[in-house]
Protein backbone atom coordinates (compact mmCIF):
# COMPACT_ATOMS: atom_id res chain seq x y z
CA UNK A 1 0.00 0.00 0.00
CA UNK A 2 1.47 2.99 -0.80
CA UNK A 3 1.05 6.45 0.81
CA UNK A 4 0.04 8.78 -1.84
CA UNK A 5 -1.91 12.21 -1.86
CA UNK A 6 -5.09 10.64 -3.02
CA UNK A 7 -4.79 7.52 -0.90
CA UNK A 8 -4.81 9.47 2.54
CA UNK A 9 -7.72 11.56 0.77
CA UNK A 10 -9.21 8.40 0.38
CA UNK A 11 -8.52 7.56 3.83
CA UNK A 12 -10.24 10.34 5.65
CA UNK A 13 -12.67 10.70 3.51
CA UNK A 14 -13.93 6.92 3.02
CA UNK A 15 -15.63 4.50 0.93
CA UNK A 16 -18.64 3.19 2.13
CA UNK A 17 -19.12 0.57 -0.43
CA UNK A 18 -15.27 -0.61 0.26
CA UNK A 19 -15.82 -0.06 3.91
CA UNK A 20 -18.74 -3.05 3.59
CA UNK A 21 -16.55 -5.65 1.63
CA UNK A 22 -15.07 -6.37 4.64
CA UNK A 23 -17.38 -8.27 7.13
CA UNK A 24 -17.39 -6.92 10.62
CA UNK A 25 -15.49 -7.97 13.76
CA UNK A 26 -17.52 -7.36 16.45
CA UNK A 27 -15.14 -8.55 19.15
CA UNK A 28 -11.94 -7.87 17.40
CA UNK A 29 -13.18 -4.40 17.30
CA UNK A 30 -13.94 -3.84 20.39
CA UNK A 31 -10.73 -5.37 21.54
CA UNK A 32 -9.22 -2.69 19.45
CA UNK A 33 -11.07 -0.02 20.60
CA UNK A 34 -10.62 -1.03 24.67
CA UNK A 35 -7.07 -1.36 24.10
CA UNK A 36 -6.41 2.08 22.38
CA UNK A 37 -8.29 4.10 25.23
CA UNK A 38 -6.52 2.26 27.80
CA UNK A 39 -2.81 2.70 26.55
CA UNK A 40 -4.69 6.42 26.01
CA UNK A 41 -5.71 7.19 29.33
CA UNK A 42 -2.59 5.31 30.49
CA UNK A 43 -0.34 8.12 27.98
CA UNK A 44 -2.49 10.98 29.54
CA UNK A 45 -0.52 9.70 32.96
CA UNK A 46 2.88 9.41 31.66
CA UNK A 47 2.66 12.82 29.67
CA UNK A 48 0.92 14.45 33.30
CA UNK A 49 4.14 13.02 34.79
CA UNK A 50 6.77 13.96 32.11
CA UNK A 51 5.32 17.18 32.12
CA UNK A 52 4.94 17.66 36.04
CA UNK A 53 8.53 17.26 36.74
CA UNK A 54 9.57 19.54 33.67
CA UNK A 55 7.93 22.40 35.80
CA UNK A 56 9.28 20.84 39.14
CA UNK A 57 12.98 21.13 37.21
CA UNK A 58 12.38 24.22 36.12
CA UNK A 59 11.52 25.33 39.60
CA UNK A 60 14.44 24.31 41.47
CA UNK A 61 16.20 24.95 38.90
CA UNK A 62 15.74 28.28 38.80
CA UNK A 63 14.32 29.39 42.13
CA UNK A 64 17.13 27.17 43.96
CA UNK A 65 19.83 28.28 42.02
CA UNK A 66 18.94 32.02 42.61
CA UNK A 67 19.11 31.71 46.58
CA UNK A 68 21.81 31.07 48.91
CA UNK A 69 22.37 30.74 52.67
CA UNK A 70 24.55 32.23 55.37
CA UNK A 71 24.76 29.92 58.49
CA UNK A 72 26.14 31.84 61.53
CA UNK A 73 27.62 29.75 64.03
CA UNK A 74 29.41 31.22 66.49
CA UNK A 75 28.75 31.46 70.38
CA UNK A 76 25.80 33.77 71.66
CA UNK A 77 27.51 36.57 72.45
CA UNK A 78 29.31 36.53 68.84
CA UNK A 79 26.38 35.59 66.75
CA UNK A 80 24.87 38.98 66.72
CA UNK A 81 28.56 41.07 65.41
CA UNK A 82 28.91 38.20 63.19
CA UNK A 83 25.37 38.45 61.72
CA UNK A 84 25.91 41.84 61.25
CA UNK A 85 29.67 41.72 59.88
CA UNK A 86 28.07 39.18 57.51
CA UNK A 87 25.08 41.46 56.31
CA UNK A 88 28.09 44.28 55.64
CA UNK A 89 30.12 41.57 53.43
CA UNK A 90 27.02 40.99 51.43
CA UNK A 91 26.07 44.16 50.78
CA UNK A 92 29.28 45.04 48.91
CA UNK A 93 29.39 41.91 47.12
CA UNK A 94 28.46 42.02 43.63
CA UNK A 95 25.75 39.89 42.48
CA UNK A 96 23.58 39.61 45.28
CA UNK A 97 19.89 41.36 45.38
CA UNK A 98 19.07 41.03 49.26
CA UNK A 99 19.88 39.51 51.93
CA UNK A 100 18.46 39.37 55.39
CA UNK A 101 18.80 37.50 58.91
CA UNK A 102 15.75 35.39 59.80
CA UNK A 103 13.99 36.69 62.56
CA UNK A 104 13.33 34.23 65.64
CA UNK A 105 9.96 33.30 64.36
CA UNK A 106 10.69 32.21 60.89
CA UNK A 107 14.10 30.13 62.07
CA UNK A 108 11.34 28.55 64.97
CA UNK A 109 8.73 27.95 61.66
CA UNK A 110 11.18 26.10 59.87
CA UNK A 111 12.22 23.77 62.74
CA UNK A 112 8.74 24.01 63.94
CA UNK A 113 7.70 20.33 61.74
CA UNK A 114 10.69 18.69 63.14
CA UNK A 115 10.35 20.02 67.00
CA UNK A 116 6.91 21.51 67.46
CA UNK A 117 5.85 24.77 68.05
CA UNK A 118 6.94 25.14 71.44
CA UNK A 119 10.92 25.20 70.97
CA UNK A 120 12.70 27.44 73.28
CA UNK A 121 15.27 28.75 70.71
CA UNK A 122 17.19 31.15 73.02
CA UNK A 123 18.19 27.85 74.73
CA UNK A 124 19.52 25.84 71.93
CA UNK A 125 22.75 26.52 70.15
CA UNK A 126 20.90 27.27 66.77
CA UNK A 127 22.95 29.34 64.37
CA UNK A 128 21.54 32.24 62.83
CA UNK A 129 20.46 32.00 59.32
CA UNK A 130 21.17 34.64 56.36
CA UNK A 131 18.54 34.29 53.61
CA UNK A 132 20.14 35.48 50.26
CA UNK A 133 18.81 36.30 47.04
CA UNK A 134 20.80 36.48 44.11
CA UNK A 135 20.84 38.65 40.96
CA UNK A 136 19.94 37.03 37.60
CA UNK A 137 24.09 36.98 37.13
CA UNK A 138 24.34 35.24 40.36
CA UNK A 139 27.08 36.03 42.71
CA UNK A 140 30.77 34.20 42.82
CA UNK A 141 29.94 31.84 45.79
CA UNK A 142 33.80 30.28 46.20
CA UNK A 143 35.19 34.62 46.04
CA UNK A 144 32.27 35.02 48.98
CA UNK A 145 33.24 31.80 50.43
CA UNK A 146 37.43 33.30 51.02
CA UNK A 147 36.03 37.01 51.97
CA UNK A 148 33.46 35.41 54.79
CA UNK A 149 36.29 32.92 56.09
CA UNK A 150 39.05 36.45 56.69
CA UNK A 151 35.99 38.49 57.93
CA UNK A 152 33.06 36.38 59.55
CA UNK A 153 34.85 33.33 61.03
CA UNK A 154 31.56 31.52 61.87
CA UNK A 155 30.08 32.17 58.43
CA UNK A 156 29.53 29.31 56.63
CA UNK A 157 27.98 29.68 53.04
CA UNK A 158 25.35 27.10 51.55
CA UNK A 159 24.55 27.88 47.67
CA UNK A 160 22.69 24.62 47.79
CA UNK A 161 24.38 23.48 44.81
CA UNK A 162 25.44 20.27 46.63
CA UNK A 163 21.47 18.63 46.56
CA UNK A 164 20.18 21.36 44.15
CA UNK A 165 21.87 19.28 41.30
CA UNK A 166 20.76 15.60 41.64
CA UNK A 167 17.52 16.91 42.61
CA UNK A 168 17.31 18.91 39.43
CA UNK A 169 18.69 16.16 37.60
CA UNK A 170 16.35 13.32 38.75
CA UNK A 171 13.35 15.46 37.89
CA UNK A 172 14.60 15.88 34.88
CA UNK A 173 15.54 12.29 34.53
CA UNK A 174 11.96 11.53 35.24
CA UNK A 175 10.39 13.59 32.67
CA UNK A 176 12.73 12.11 30.17
CA UNK A 177 11.16 8.79 31.62
CA UNK A 178 7.35 10.06 31.37
CA UNK A 179 7.74 10.70 27.63
CA UNK A 180 10.02 7.13 27.04
CA UNK A 181 6.50 5.61 28.69
CA UNK A 182 4.54 7.74 26.32
CA UNK A 183 6.29 6.39 23.82
CA UNK A 184 6.43 2.68 25.04
CA UNK A 185 2.93 3.06 25.33
CA UNK A 186 2.91 4.28 21.23
CA UNK A 187 4.61 1.14 20.14
CA UNK A 188 2.46 -1.15 22.49
CA UNK A 189 -0.52 0.48 20.53
CA UNK A 190 1.12 -0.32 17.16
CA UNK A 191 2.32 -3.87 18.48
CA UNK A 192 -1.55 -3.98 19.72
CA UNK A 193 -3.13 -3.38 16.32
CA UNK A 194 -0.67 -5.17 14.09
CA UNK A 195 -1.39 -8.46 15.64
CA UNK A 196 -5.20 -7.46 15.54
CA UNK A 197 -4.74 -6.72 11.46
CA UNK A 198 -3.14 -9.71 10.94
CA UNK A 199 -5.41 -11.86 13.18
CA UNK A 200 -8.49 -9.72 10.83
CA UNK A 201 -6.61 -10.51 7.65
CA UNK A 202 -6.31 -13.95 8.54
CA UNK A 203 -9.36 -14.67 9.53
CA UNK A 204 -10.35 -12.84 6.61
CA UNK A 205 -8.45 -14.95 4.11
CA UNK A 206 -11.04 -15.79 2.07
CA UNK A 207 -12.99 -12.71 1.86
CA UNK A 208 -9.50 -11.63 0.52
CA UNK A 209 -9.88 -14.95 -2.32
CA UNK A 210 -13.23 -13.22 -3.45
CA UNK A 211 -11.70 -9.42 -3.55
CA UNK A 212 -8.81 -11.14 -5.49
CA UNK A 213 -10.76 -13.53 -7.73
CA UNK A 214 -13.02 -10.21 -8.69
CA UNK A 215 -10.12 -7.82 -9.54
CA UNK A 216 -9.76 -6.19 -6.26
CA UNK A 217 -6.44 -4.39 -6.03
CA UNK A 218 -4.30 -5.02 -2.93
CA UNK A 219 -4.01 -1.58 -2.34
CA UNK A 220 -7.91 -1.68 -2.21
CA UNK A 221 -8.69 -4.94 0.42
CA UNK A 222 -5.48 -3.16 2.18
CA UNK A 223 -7.22 0.40 2.59
CA UNK A 224 -10.34 -1.52 4.13
CA UNK A 225 -8.73 -2.93 7.32
CA UNK A 226 -6.18 0.38 7.49
CA UNK A 227 -9.20 2.53 7.53
CA UNK A 228 -11.35 -0.07 10.07
CA UNK A 229 -8.18 -0.16 12.32
CA UNK A 230 -7.43 3.56 11.73
CA UNK A 231 -10.95 4.68 12.99
CA UNK A 232 -10.90 2.10 15.74
CA UNK A 233 -8.12 3.43 17.18
CA UNK A 234 -9.07 7.16 16.77
CA UNK A 235 -12.10 6.45 18.29
CA UNK A 236 -10.53 4.78 21.49
CA UNK A 237 -7.87 7.11 21.74
CA UNK A 238 -9.97 9.82 21.99
CA UNK A 239 -12.37 8.19 24.64
CA UNK A 240 -8.77 7.03 27.01
CA UNK A 241 -7.90 10.26 26.56
CA UNK A 242 -11.52 12.26 27.50
CA UNK A 243 -11.40 9.64 30.52
CA UNK A 244 -7.80 10.48 31.25
CA UNK A 245 -7.93 14.41 31.00
CA UNK A 246 -10.99 14.21 33.62
CA UNK A 247 -9.24 11.38 35.82
CA UNK A 248 -6.31 13.82 36.34
CA UNK A 249 -8.54 17.00 36.28
CA UNK A 250 -9.96 15.11 39.50
CA UNK A 251 -6.66 14.90 41.35
CA UNK A 252 -6.03 16.33 44.66
CA UNK A 253 -3.90 20.07 44.13
CA UNK A 254 -1.64 20.72 46.58
CA UNK A 255 -3.01 24.52 45.79
CA UNK A 256 0.35 26.26 46.03
CA UNK A 257 2.27 23.80 48.27
CA UNK A 258 5.39 22.50 47.05
CA UNK A 259 4.59 18.50 47.37
CA UNK A 260 5.18 17.06 44.02
CA UNK A 261 2.62 14.29 44.10
CA UNK A 262 -0.26 17.11 44.71
CA UNK A 263 1.65 18.77 41.46
CA UNK A 264 0.91 15.66 38.79
CA UNK A 265 -1.29 17.02 36.48
CA UNK A 266 -1.26 19.89 33.18
CA UNK A 267 -1.04 23.70 33.68
CA UNK A 268 -2.00 26.48 31.02
CA UNK A 269 -1.40 25.41 27.40
CA UNK A 270 -0.05 21.91 29.05
CA UNK A 271 -3.70 20.52 28.79
CA UNK A 272 -3.63 20.57 24.90
CA UNK A 273 -1.01 18.30 24.95
CA UNK A 274 -2.77 15.23 25.39
CA UNK A 275 -5.63 16.28 22.43
CA UNK A 276 -2.74 15.19 20.33
CA UNK A 277 -2.64 11.53 21.70
CA UNK A 278 -5.57 10.53 19.47
CA UNK A 279 -4.29 11.10 16.29
CA UNK A 280 -1.06 10.14 16.83
CA UNK A 281 -2.83 7.01 18.19
CA UNK A 282 -4.78 6.92 14.66
CA UNK A 283 -1.65 7.48 12.62
CA UNK A 284 0.46 4.17 14.47
CA UNK A 285 -3.05 2.30 13.94
CA UNK A 286 -2.83 3.26 10.11
CA UNK A 287 1.24 2.72 9.91
CA UNK A 288 0.90 -0.60 11.63
CA UNK A 289 -2.19 -2.01 9.89
CA UNK A 290 -0.83 -0.72 6.27
CA UNK A 291 2.30 -3.04 7.13
CA UNK A 292 0.46 -6.14 8.51
CA UNK A 293 -1.34 -5.85 5.68
CA UNK A 294 1.26 -5.10 2.84
CA UNK A 295 2.75 -8.28 4.56
CA UNK A 296 0.11 -10.62 5.14
CA UNK A 297 -1.37 -9.68 1.14
CA UNK A 298 2.18 -10.99 -0.08
CA UNK A 299 1.82 -14.53 1.95
CA UNK A 300 -1.78 -14.97 1.55
CA UNK A 301 -2.23 -16.74 -2.15
CA UNK B 1 0.27 -2.75 -30.01
CA UNK B 2 -1.68 -6.84 -29.71
CA UNK B 3 0.48 -8.92 -32.04
CA UNK B 4 -1.20 -10.42 -34.94
CA UNK B 5 -3.00 -13.55 -34.38
CA UNK B 6 -2.38 -13.23 -30.62
CA UNK B 7 -4.24 -15.21 -28.69
CA UNK B 8 -6.18 -13.39 -25.25
CA UNK B 9 -4.35 -15.65 -23.01
CA UNK B 10 -1.69 -17.73 -24.16
CA UNK B 11 0.67 -20.78 -22.82
CA UNK B 12 3.80 -21.73 -24.04
CA UNK B 13 5.53 -24.64 -22.97
CA UNK B 14 4.28 -23.95 -19.23
CA UNK B 15 4.91 -26.09 -16.79
CA UNK B 16 3.62 -26.49 -13.29
CA UNK B 17 5.08 -27.99 -10.43
CA UNK B 18 3.16 -28.64 -6.80
CA UNK B 19 4.80 -30.47 -3.99
CA UNK B 20 8.01 -31.59 -5.68
CA UNK B 21 5.73 -33.28 -8.31
CA UNK B 22 5.08 -31.74 -12.04
CA UNK B 23 1.58 -31.95 -12.37
CA UNK B 24 1.51 -30.40 -15.78
CA UNK B 25 3.98 -30.40 -18.37
CA UNK B 26 5.17 -28.24 -21.81
CA UNK B 27 1.86 -27.27 -22.01
CA UNK B 28 0.68 -24.55 -24.94
CA UNK B 29 -2.46 -23.31 -25.82
CA UNK B 30 -3.74 -20.49 -27.19
CA UNK B 31 -7.01 -18.83 -26.78
CA UNK B 32 -8.56 -16.70 -29.81
CA UNK B 33 -10.69 -13.81 -29.33
CA UNK B 34 -14.49 -14.79 -29.05
CA UNK B 35 -13.37 -18.50 -29.22
CA UNK B 36 -15.02 -21.34 -27.71
CA UNK B 37 -13.12 -24.14 -25.84
CA UNK B 38 -13.69 -27.37 -22.70
CA UNK B 39 -10.85 -28.68 -21.14
CA UNK B 40 -11.47 -31.87 -19.95
CA UNK B 41 -9.94 -35.19 -18.46
CA UNK B 42 -10.08 -36.61 -15.57
CA UNK B 43 -10.23 -35.59 -11.75
CA UNK B 44 -7.10 -34.65 -10.22
CA UNK B 45 -5.62 -34.12 -14.08
CA UNK B 46 -4.68 -30.63 -12.90
CA UNK B 47 -8.04 -28.73 -14.98
CA UNK B 48 -8.58 -26.12 -11.82
CA UNK B 49 -4.61 -26.00 -12.05
CA UNK B 50 -4.41 -24.84 -15.51
CA UNK B 51 -7.24 -22.49 -15.11
CA UNK B 52 -5.74 -21.16 -12.31
CA UNK B 53 -2.41 -20.42 -14.51
CA UNK B 54 -5.44 -18.60 -17.08
CA UNK B 55 -5.84 -15.37 -14.66
CA UNK B 56 -2.93 -15.05 -13.00
CA UNK B 57 -3.89 -16.40 -10.03
CA UNK B 58 -0.90 -19.24 -10.33
CA UNK B 59 2.89 -18.66 -11.73
CA UNK B 60 4.16 -21.42 -13.96
CA UNK B 61 7.14 -22.70 -13.00
CA UNK B 62 8.44 -22.96 -16.15
CA UNK B 63 7.34 -21.70 -19.75
CA UNK B 64 5.42 -18.12 -20.76
CA UNK B 65 1.82 -17.23 -19.33
CA UNK B 66 0.93 -14.04 -21.34
CA UNK B 67 -2.63 -12.82 -20.53
CA UNK B 68 -3.71 -9.84 -22.86
CA UNK B 69 -0.37 -9.99 -24.36
CA UNK B 70 1.42 -9.31 -20.97
CA UNK B 71 3.96 -12.25 -19.55
CA UNK B 72 1.93 -12.92 -16.20
CA UNK B 73 5.74 -12.93 -14.49
CA UNK B 74 6.19 -9.10 -15.58
CA UNK B 75 2.51 -8.16 -13.78
CA UNK B 76 3.04 -6.46 -10.39
CA UNK B 77 0.33 -7.33 -8.02
CA UNK B 78 -2.28 -4.56 -8.69
CA UNK B 79 -1.86 -4.94 -12.61
CA UNK B 80 -2.94 -8.57 -12.21
CA UNK B 81 -6.08 -7.55 -10.64
CA UNK B 82 -6.04 -5.12 -13.47
CA UNK B 83 -6.50 -8.20 -15.59
CA UNK B 84 -8.35 -10.07 -13.94
CA UNK B 85 -11.18 -7.74 -14.58
CA UNK B 86 -10.71 -8.69 -18.08
CA UNK B 87 -11.39 -12.18 -16.88
CA UNK B 88 -14.78 -13.49 -15.36
CA UNK B 89 -14.12 -16.33 -13.51
CA UNK B 90 -16.87 -19.12 -12.28
CA UNK B 91 -15.30 -21.64 -9.95
CA UNK B 92 -16.92 -24.78 -8.56
CA UNK B 93 -16.39 -23.97 -5.11
CA UNK B 94 -18.41 -21.21 -5.70
CA UNK B 95 -17.00 -17.88 -3.02
CA UNK B 96 -19.34 -15.33 -2.03
CA UNK B 97 -18.96 -12.76 0.61
CA UNK B 98 -21.68 -14.53 2.68
CA UNK B 99 -22.51 -10.87 4.61
CA UNK B 100 -23.30 -9.15 1.86
CA UNK B 101 -26.88 -9.35 -0.63
CA UNK B 102 -27.03 -11.62 -3.70
CA UNK B 103 -26.93 -8.82 -6.20
CA UNK B 104 -24.22 -6.68 -3.83
CA UNK B 105 -21.88 -10.19 -4.42
CA UNK B 106 -22.58 -9.92 -8.25
CA UNK B 107 -21.75 -6.41 -8.48
CA UNK B 108 -18.68 -6.76 -6.32
CA UNK B 109 -16.54 -6.37 -9.63
CA UNK B 110 -17.77 -3.20 -10.13
CA UNK B 111 -18.14 -1.80 -6.51
CA UNK B 112 -14.00 -2.91 -6.53
CA UNK B 113 -13.43 -0.96 -9.54
CA UNK B 114 -14.89 2.20 -8.16
CA UNK B 115 -17.85 2.18 -10.12
CA UNK B 116 -20.54 2.86 -7.97
CA UNK B 117 -23.33 3.92 -9.91
CA UNK B 118 -23.18 1.31 -12.06
CA UNK B 119 -23.22 -1.81 -9.18
CA UNK B 120 -26.32 0.52 -8.57
CA UNK B 121 -27.96 0.42 -11.45
CA UNK B 122 -30.72 -0.91 -14.04
CA UNK B 123 -28.32 -3.25 -15.81
CA UNK B 124 -28.00 -5.23 -12.64
CA UNK B 125 -31.28 -5.39 -12.59
CA UNK B 126 -31.03 -6.94 -16.36
CA UNK B 127 -28.20 -9.37 -15.03
CA UNK B 128 -29.71 -10.50 -12.45
CA UNK B 129 -33.28 -11.01 -14.52
CA UNK B 130 -30.79 -12.95 -17.60
CA UNK B 131 -29.82 -14.92 -14.80
CA UNK B 132 -33.22 -15.98 -13.32
CA UNK B 133 -32.34 -14.14 -9.94
CA UNK B 134 -34.52 -11.43 -10.02
CA UNK B 135 -36.53 -12.47 -6.75
CA UNK B 136 -33.37 -13.20 -5.11
CA UNK B 137 -31.40 -10.50 -5.35
CA UNK B 138 -31.85 -9.82 -1.44
CA UNK B 139 -31.16 -13.13 -0.08
CA UNK B 140 -27.69 -14.08 1.41
CA UNK B 141 -25.55 -16.60 -0.66
CA UNK B 142 -26.19 -19.18 2.35
CA UNK B 143 -29.85 -18.94 1.42
CA UNK B 144 -29.63 -20.10 -2.09
CA UNK B 145 -29.34 -23.76 -3.73
CA UNK B 146 -26.05 -24.83 -5.74
CA UNK B 147 -27.41 -23.90 -9.24
CA UNK B 148 -29.01 -20.28 -7.98
CA UNK B 149 -25.16 -20.11 -6.43
CA UNK B 150 -23.41 -20.99 -9.90
CA UNK B 151 -26.07 -18.71 -11.52
CA UNK B 152 -24.99 -15.85 -9.40
CA UNK B 153 -21.16 -16.61 -9.77
CA UNK B 154 -21.70 -16.43 -13.74
CA UNK B 155 -23.88 -13.30 -13.37
CA UNK B 156 -20.74 -11.91 -11.11
CA UNK B 157 -17.98 -13.19 -13.82
CA UNK B 158 -19.63 -11.17 -16.50
CA UNK B 159 -20.96 -7.88 -14.76
CA UNK B 160 -17.45 -6.31 -16.17
CA UNK B 161 -18.23 -7.46 -19.62
CA UNK B 162 -14.85 -9.26 -19.47
CA UNK B 163 -13.19 -10.03 -22.48
CA UNK B 164 -12.84 -13.91 -21.41
CA UNK B 165 -15.25 -15.83 -19.56
CA UNK B 166 -13.00 -19.08 -17.31
CA UNK B 167 -15.87 -21.56 -15.79
CA UNK B 168 -14.48 -24.46 -13.50
CA UNK B 169 -17.03 -27.31 -13.29
CA UNK B 170 -19.72 -24.81 -13.82
CA UNK B 171 -22.89 -27.48 -13.76
CA UNK B 172 -20.78 -30.02 -10.90
CA UNK B 173 -23.49 -29.11 -8.35
CA UNK B 174 -26.39 -28.59 -10.95
CA UNK B 175 -29.05 -31.05 -11.89
CA UNK B 176 -29.20 -31.25 -15.77
CA UNK B 177 -32.15 -28.43 -16.62
CA UNK B 178 -29.86 -26.28 -14.50
CA UNK B 179 -26.77 -27.23 -16.39
CA UNK B 180 -28.15 -26.92 -19.57
CA UNK B 181 -29.64 -23.67 -18.82
CA UNK B 182 -26.39 -22.82 -17.58
CA UNK B 183 -24.38 -24.15 -21.03
CA UNK B 184 -26.85 -21.63 -22.51
CA UNK B 185 -26.01 -18.85 -20.91
CA UNK B 186 -22.14 -19.43 -21.90
CA UNK B 187 -23.05 -19.99 -25.11
CA UNK B 188 -24.87 -16.80 -25.47
CA UNK B 189 -21.97 -15.21 -23.64
CA UNK B 190 -19.23 -16.48 -26.40
CA UNK B 191 -21.79 -15.37 -29.10
CA UNK B 192 -21.72 -11.65 -28.04
CA UNK B 193 -17.90 -12.34 -29.06
CA UNK B 194 -16.39 -13.34 -25.59
CA UNK B 195 -13.71 -15.98 -25.11
CA UNK B 196 -14.89 -19.19 -22.95
CA UNK B 197 -12.94 -21.50 -21.60
CA UNK B 198 -15.27 -24.37 -19.47
CA UNK B 199 -12.86 -26.88 -17.62
CA UNK B 200 -15.42 -30.10 -16.79
CA UNK B 201 -15.33 -33.81 -17.13
CA UNK B 202 -18.97 -33.79 -17.83
CA UNK B 203 -19.21 -34.79 -21.16
CA UNK B 204 -22.88 -35.15 -22.02
CA UNK B 205 -22.30 -31.06 -21.51
CA UNK B 206 -19.83 -30.79 -23.87
CA UNK B 207 -22.13 -33.08 -26.88
CA UNK B 208 -24.94 -30.55 -25.40
CA UNK B 209 -22.61 -27.79 -26.50
CA UNK B 210 -21.12 -28.76 -29.37
CA UNK B 211 -24.83 -28.78 -30.80
CA UNK B 212 -25.23 -24.83 -30.02
CA UNK B 213 -21.32 -23.73 -30.78
CA UNK B 214 -18.34 -24.74 -32.51
CA UNK B 215 -16.09 -25.44 -29.54
CA UNK B 216 -13.06 -26.95 -29.31
CA UNK B 217 -12.31 -29.42 -26.77
CA UNK B 218 -8.57 -29.43 -25.27
CA UNK B 219 -7.71 -33.00 -23.08
CA UNK B 220 -5.62 -33.34 -20.16
CA UNK B 221 -3.40 -36.51 -19.81
CA UNK B 222 -0.56 -37.38 -18.97
CA UNK B 223 -0.09 -33.90 -17.65
CA UNK B 224 -0.12 -32.75 -20.81
CA UNK B 225 -2.88 -31.29 -23.18
CA UNK B 226 -3.81 -32.42 -26.30
CA UNK B 227 -6.87 -31.70 -28.48
CA UNK B 228 -9.24 -34.20 -28.55
CA UNK B 229 -10.89 -36.17 -31.21
CA UNK B 230 -14.37 -36.03 -33.01
CA UNK B 231 -15.05 -39.06 -30.51
CA UNK B 232 -16.43 -36.55 -28.29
Amino acid sequence: MTFDLATLRALLRGDRHADRVVPPTGFTAQLTVFASGAMAFLAVFALALSLASGRLAQRWGDELARTATIRIVAPEDQRAIQTTAALQVLSTTPGIASARALTDEEQQALLAPWFGQDLPLDSLPVPRLIEIVATSQGFDATGLRLRLAAEVPGAVLDDHGRWRAPLVSAAQRLRLLGWVVALLILGAVAAMVTLAANAALAANAQVVAVLRLVGATDSYIAQAFVRRFTLRALAGSAAGVAIGLLAVWLLPSGGDGPGFLTGIGFQGAGWLVPLFLPFISALVALLATAFAADRALRTLT
Amino acid sequence: MPRAGAGVIELENVAYSYGGGELLSDISVKLAPGSFHFLTGPSGAGKTTLLKLCYGALLPTAGHVRLFQADVRTLERDDVAMVRRKVGVVHQDVQFLDHLSVSDNVALPLTVSGRHAEAAGPDLGELMAWVGLTNRAHALPPELSGGERQRAALARAVIMSPDVVLADEPTGNVDWDMSQRLLTLLVELNRMGKTVLIATHDLSLIRAAKAQVQARVLRISNRRVQLAGADL
